[in-house]
C-alpha cells in the first residue's frame, strides 16, 4: 500500500507539472484562430500590413509554444512514471485517445507549425495561409482528445472491469467519444484558450497605443482581439455553465462541494453568492443566498432536487459497504477465477468495487475494516469544500470581469474612438494575467473536485501511484521546479522583450524600434 | 472486427515497431544532427545553417516520439507502466534531455550573444545525444532482463537501481544506438549542407558508420555467447485474455537466438543492417546522400527490427521473476481497444506521411550562409 507521503508527493508533482503546462496551452489555442484571422486579412485585402501582424504575433506565439512542447512530453511521460498502476488499470480506455491525439492533431500541429514559420518565401498566399489553418485545426483537435481523455476520467462510461486482467477495459467506444462531459469541457476550454489569445493581443496592443508607437499596426490588432475576445468570452460563459450543468449529472460530489450545499435544499434550490463554509459542522457559518437560482443551473428544471453533501455521504457510505462485498469477491476471484458463486456475488456488487478500494487507504484488508476507517472512507468522498466553494468564485468573477472589458473594448472599437481612451487601454492591460488565473483556477476546480478519485468512483488516487520511493520523488519534484523555473525566466525575459520592442523586431524596416534588435 | 484477437496482438506488436523505427528514423536524424552540432559548425553561421536544416521539421519528428509513446500505452499499458516506473531516472533523464530541444530551437536565435547561442548549442546536443543513448541503454537491458515484478492485484514493483541499468552490455546497446542515429543525422546533413560543413559531416558518417557496424557485431556475438535468453515453457493461448502471470518462463543459454533457427528468414533483419549501413557509406561517400539516406533509413529498420525478432515473444523480460515477464500475448489491451487504434493507425498514418513528406518537399534543397544571412531575423 503506498504511504500517504508518497502519493501526496506524487499528486503535487502532477499538479505543478500540468498547471504549469497549461500557462502556454490556452494562449497557443487561441493564437492560432487569431492567426488564421490576421492572415485571411492579408490573403482578401493584400495589405502588407496584415502579413506583419501574423509575422509578429506569431513571434509570441511561437515563444510560447515552444515551452507548450517542452512541458506537454512531460504529460505523456508521467502517467507512465508516477501513475504506473493507473496506466495499467485504465490504459485500455484511456490510452486510446492520447494515441489518436498525437495520430490525428498534434503531427498536424506540428508539422505545419514548421511551415507557417518558414514557409513564408516557399509557399503562395493561400497555401501558407492552407498550413496556419490546418496549423489551428491540429491544435484544437489535440485540445479535443486530451479533453476526451480527461472527460473519462471525471465520467468513466464506456467501459467495464474485468477480474481476469484486473482492469477497466472499453466496451463502447463511442461512448467515451460522445462522453456529455468532455464535449462540455471541450468548448469551455478551448473558448477560454481564444478569450486569453484575445487578452494578450488586446493587452499588448493597448500597450503600444499607450507608448505610441505602431499605432496603426495596434489599432487593427486591438479591434480583431475586441471582437473575437468579445465572442470567445460569451461561449466561456455560456458553455461553462453547460459544463456546470453537466457536472451536476455526472458528479454530485463536485458540485455540492463547488457551491457548499450541505443540505438537500427543496426544489428549486437556492445560490449561495458567498459564503463562509464549514466543514467541521458541515454547515456555512455565513450565506447570502439567491433563491431559484442553483436549481435552475443545476437541473434545467424547477421541481428536481440537487442533493447536498450530507445526502451523498449518506448513499456513499451503502456504496463503500457494498464495495467491502465487491473487494472480497475479487481478491477471491484472483485466486480461484472459476468459482460460479463468487463471480454472481462479484457482478452483484461489481458497481461499488471502486468504492469497496477507498477503504485501501486504511486497511490492507477491507474485511477487517472498523466503523472508524468506513466513516474516514465516507467523509473522504467529497473534496473539501472551501477551496472549491472559493476557486470557482473567483473563477466566474474573472470571466464576468472580462465579459465587461471585451464588451467594452468591443463598443469602441465599433465607435472608432478607442485608441484615445486611455482609461480602457490601462484597464487591458492591466487585464492581461486574468485569463490564466481563470485558467488556472478553472483546472483546480475541475481536477480538486475530483478528488478521492483519479477515475470518478472507479479508482481512488491513493491506489494509482507507481511504487517509489519518496526519495526519487523529491528528486524528481526538484528537478521539474528547478528546470521550469529556468525556462519560465527565459521564457518571460524573451517575452517581455519582444513584447516591448513590438513588430519592429521583424527587422522590416516600416515600424519603430528596429535598432532595439542587434 | 477486421482480425481476431491472436493477430491483433501481432499486428500490434510490428506496429510499435513501426513506429519506433519512424521515431528513429524522422525524429533519429534531427537528434543526429543535434549531436553534431558542436563539432560541425565552427562559427555561429554554421552552426545556424546546420540548424535550419532541421528547423522546419524538427517539431513534427518529435511527435513520432510521443505518438510512440502513445501507442504503447494504447496498446500495451502493462509495459507502459512498468517501464516508465521502473526505469523513473532513465526516463526522467531522456525528458529532461528533451527539454533542450524546443526551447534550443526557438530560443537560440532571438538573442545574439555568443554565450547564450554557445548554451543553447550544447542543449541541442544534450537533447540530441542523450535520449538515443539511454534507449539503447535501455533496450540492452531488456535482453538482460529487468528487475521486476507484480503483486496478486497487479501492481508493478521494480526492485533494481538507476545504477544498475549502465552496465557493460547495456551501454555497449547505448553505444551501437548512438551510433546509428548520429551516422544517420550525418547523412541527412550532407544531403542538406554543401563546403565545409559537407565535408566534416562527411567524416562524421564514416566514422559512426564504422563505429555502428564494429558494435553492432560485437552486441550479436556477446548475446549469442555470453548471455542467457528467456524461454516461455508452459503452453501459451495467444487468445487468452492477457495475464502475466499465467506462464513459465526460464533462462537458457542462446534463447534469444533461438527465433533465428525456427524462423530462418528472420536472419535478413541483421543482414539488412549491415547491407544497409555499407551501402549507405558507400553512397553518401560517392555524393549520393539522398539514396543514401534511404539505405540508412534501411540500416535502423534492420538494426531495431533484430533486437525486437530477437526478443520475441518477449517485451520486458523480468530477471527476478521470469514468470511475469511481459510477452506479447499478455500485456496487450483489450481486442476492442487493438482494433480501434489499428483503424486510427490505418487512417492517419498514411496521411501523416503525405504531409510530413509535402512539408519537406517545400523546404527542400541546400541550406546555405547566405540563406541565413538573408533570414537574419526569421530564420533559427
Amino acid at each position: 500500500m503506498p504511504s500517504e507521503q508518497l502519493v501526496d508527493l506524487s499528486r503535487l508533482q502532477f499538479a505543478v507539472t500540468a498547471m504549469y503546462h497549461f500557462l502556454f496551452v490556452p494562449l497557443t489555442i487561441g493564437m492560432t484562430w487569431i492567426l488564421v484571422i490576421m492572415e485571411s486579412a492579408w490573403v482578401m485585402t493584400g495589405k502588407t500590413i496584415y502579413q506583419d501582424m501574423t509575422r509578429f504575433w506569431g513571434k509570441l506565439f511561437g515563444i510560447n509554444f515552444a515551452l507548450g512542447v517542452t512541458t506537454g512530453i512531460t504529460m505523456e511521460f508521467q502517467f507512465g512514471t508516477n501513475w504506473a498502476y493507473y496506466s495499467h488499470y485504465v490504459g485500455d480506455i484511456f490510452g486510446a485517445p492520447l494515441a489518436i491525439e498525437g495520430l490525428m492533431a498534434f503531427f498536424l500541429e506540428s508539422t505545419f507549425i514548421g511551415l507557417f514559420f518558414f514557409g513564408w518565401d516557399r509557399l503562395s498566399r493561400r497555401q501558407h495561409l492552407l498550413v496556419t489553418l490546418l496549423m489551428a485545426v491540429g491544435t484544437n483537435l489535440s485540445a479535443l482528445w486530451i479533453l476526451i481523455a480527461n472527460g473519462w476520467m471525471q465520467n468513466p462510461v464506456g467501459a467495464e472491469f474485468s477480474y481476469v486482467t484486473m482492469r477497466m477495459e472499453m466496451v463502447d467506444f463511442w461512448a467515451v467519444l460522445f462522453n456529455p462531459d468532455a464535449q462540455a469541457k471541450f468548448v469551455h476550454t478551448v473558448s477560454a484558450g481564444y478569450t486569453t489569445g484575445a487578452m494578450f493581443v488586446l493587452a499588448i496592443s493597448s500597450f503600444y497605443l499607450l507608448r505610441g508607437h505602431d499605432v496603426e499596426f495596434a489599432k487593427k490588432s486591438f479591434r480583431i482581439a475586441a471582437a473575437f475576445g468579445f465572442a470567445s468570452i460569451c461561449s466561456v460563459i455560456v458553455l461553462g455553465d453547460e459544463s456546470g450543468y453537466t457536472v451536476g449529472e455526472a458528479q454530485q460530489t463536485k458540485l455540492a462541494a463547488m457551491e457548499a450545499m450541505w443540505e438537500t435544499e427543496p426544489a428549486p434550490a437556492p445560490f449561495n453568492l458567498i459564503a463562509i463554509p464549514n466543514e467541521a459542522e458541515m454547515k456555512n457559518d455565513f450565506a447570502i443566498e439567491i433563491p431559484w437560482v442553483m436549481g435552475l443551473i443545476g437541473t434545467r428544471s424547477l421541481d428536481r432536487q440537487i442533493p447536498g453533501i450530507r445526502e451523498i455521504r449518506e448513499k456513499n457510505r451503502e456504496r463503500i459497504v457494498s464495495g467491502i462485498e465487491a473487494v472480497s469477491a475479487l481478491e477471491a476471484l484472483r485466486r480461484q477465477p472459476d468459482d460460479a458463486a463468487m463471480q454472481a456475488e462479484f457482478e452483484e456488487h461489481k458497481a461499488d468495487l471502486g468504492f469497496g478500494l477507498l477503504l485501501k487507504k486504511y486497511t490492507a484488508d477491507v474485511r477487517q475494516a472498523t466503523p472508524a476507517m468506513i466513516e474516514r472512507a465516507v467523509a473522504d468522498t467529497v473534496p473539501r469544500v472551501a477551496p472549491m466553494f472559493w476557486t470557482f468564485r473567483l473563477m466566474v468573477l474573472f470571466g464576468f470581469l472580462m465579459l465587461a472589458l471585451f464588451g467594452a473594448a468591443l463598443w469602441y472599437s465599433v465607435k472608432g474612438c478607442f485608441a484615445g481612451r486611455r482609461w480602457l487601454l490601462r484597464w487591458a492591460l492591466w487585464m492581461l494575467p486574468v485569463p490564466w488565473l481563470s485558467c488556472e483556477l478553472g483546472w483546480f476546480v475541475a481536477e480538486y473536485g475530483r478528488q478521492p478519485w483519479t477515475i470518478y468512483g472507479v479508482l481512488p488516487t491513493h491506489l494509482s501511484v507507481s511504487t517509489l520511493e519518496v526519495g526519487s520523488l523529491y528528486g524528481s519534484l526538484a528537478g521539474f521546479v528547478g528546470f521550469y523555473t529556468l525556462l519560465l525566466v527565459v521564457e518571460m525575459y524573451l517575452m517581455i522583450r519582444f513584447a516591448k520592442q513590438g513588430p519592429g523586431s521583424l527587422g522590416t524596416g516600416r515600424y519603430a524600434n528596429e535598432i532595439a534588435h542587434a | 472486427m477486421l482480425f481476431d484477437y491472436p493477430t491483433l496482438k501481432i499486428v500490434w506488436w510490428l506496429l510499435v515497431g513501426v513506429l519506433l523505427v519512424g521515431f528513429a528514423i524522422m525524429d533519429g536524424h534531427d537528434m543526429g544532427v543535434g549531436t553534431l552540432l558542436p563539432f560541425v559548425g565552427r562559427d555561429d553561421v554554421e552552426r545556424r545553417v546546420v540548424i535550419n536544416t532541421v528547423g522546419p521539421h524538427w517539431d513534427g519528428n518529435q511527435v513520432w516520439f510521443i505518438t510512440g509513446g502513445g501507442a504503447i500505452f494504447a496498446a500495451w499499458p502493462l509495459v507502459y507502466a512498468t517501464a516508465f516506473s521502473g526505469f523513473y531516472w532513465a526516463m526522467l533523464a531522456v525528458l529532461w534531455a528533451l527539454f533542450f530541444r524546443p526551447v534550443g530551437f526557438d530560443y537560440r536565435s532571438k538573442i545574439d550573444h555568443p554565450a547564450w547561442r554557445r548554451t543553447w548549442d550544447w542543449g541541442l546536443f544534450v537533447g540530441g545525444a542523450v535520449p538515443p543513448l539511454i534507449f539503447g541503454v535501455a533496450f540492452g537491458n531488456l535482453f538482460l532482463g529487468v528487475p521486476f515484478h507484480f503483486d496478486a492485484n497487479l501492481v508493478p514493483y521494480y526492485t533494481g537501481s538507476f545504477w544498475a541499468l549502465l552496465n557493460p552490455f547495456a551501454l555497449l546497446c547505448g553505444v551501437v544506438s548512438t551510433a546509428m542515429i548520429t551516422f544517420h543525422g550525418a547523412i541527412y546533413l550532407m544531403h542538406r549542407t554543401e563546403g565545409a560543413i559537407q565535408r566534416r559531416a562527411r567524416l562524421a558518417m564514416l566514422a559512426f558508420g564504422c563505429l555502428l557496424l564494429a558494435t553492432f557485431s560485437a552486441a550479436g556475438i556477446w548475446l549469442w555467447q555470453g548471455i542467457d535468453g528467456f524461454a516461455i515453457i508452459s503452453a501459451v493461448d495467444p487468445g487468452a485474455l492477457p495475464n502475466p502471470l499465467a506462464k513459465e518462463v526460464v533462462r537458457q543459454p542462446g534463447a534469444w537466438l533461438a527465433n533465428y533457427t525456427r524462423q530462418p528468414l528472420g536472419v535478413a533483419l541483421p543482414a539488412l543492417a549491415y547491407a544497409g549501413t555499407l551501402i549507405a557509406m558507400q553512397l553518401a561517400a560517392a555524393g549520393r546522400t539522398l539514396p543514401a539516406f534511404v539505405a540508412s533509413s534501411l540500416a535502423i529498420v534492420g538494426v531495431i527490427g533484430t533486437a525486437g525478432a530477437s526478443l520475441f515473444p518477449f517485451v520486458m523480460p523480468s530477471s527476478s521473476a521470469p514468470g511475469a515477464s511481459l510477452t506479447v500475448w499478455d500485456s496487450v489491451s483489450s481486442h476492442l481497444t487493438l482494433n480501434i487504434m489499428l483503424w486510427a493507425t490505418l487512417i492517419f498514418m498514411p496521411v501523416i506521411v503525405l504531409y510530413t513528406g509535402w512539408a519537406y518537399k517545400v523546404m527542400a534543397g541546400k541550406v546555405t550562409a547566405d540563406y541565413i544571412r538573408e533570414n537574419e531575423h526569421a530564420a533559427y
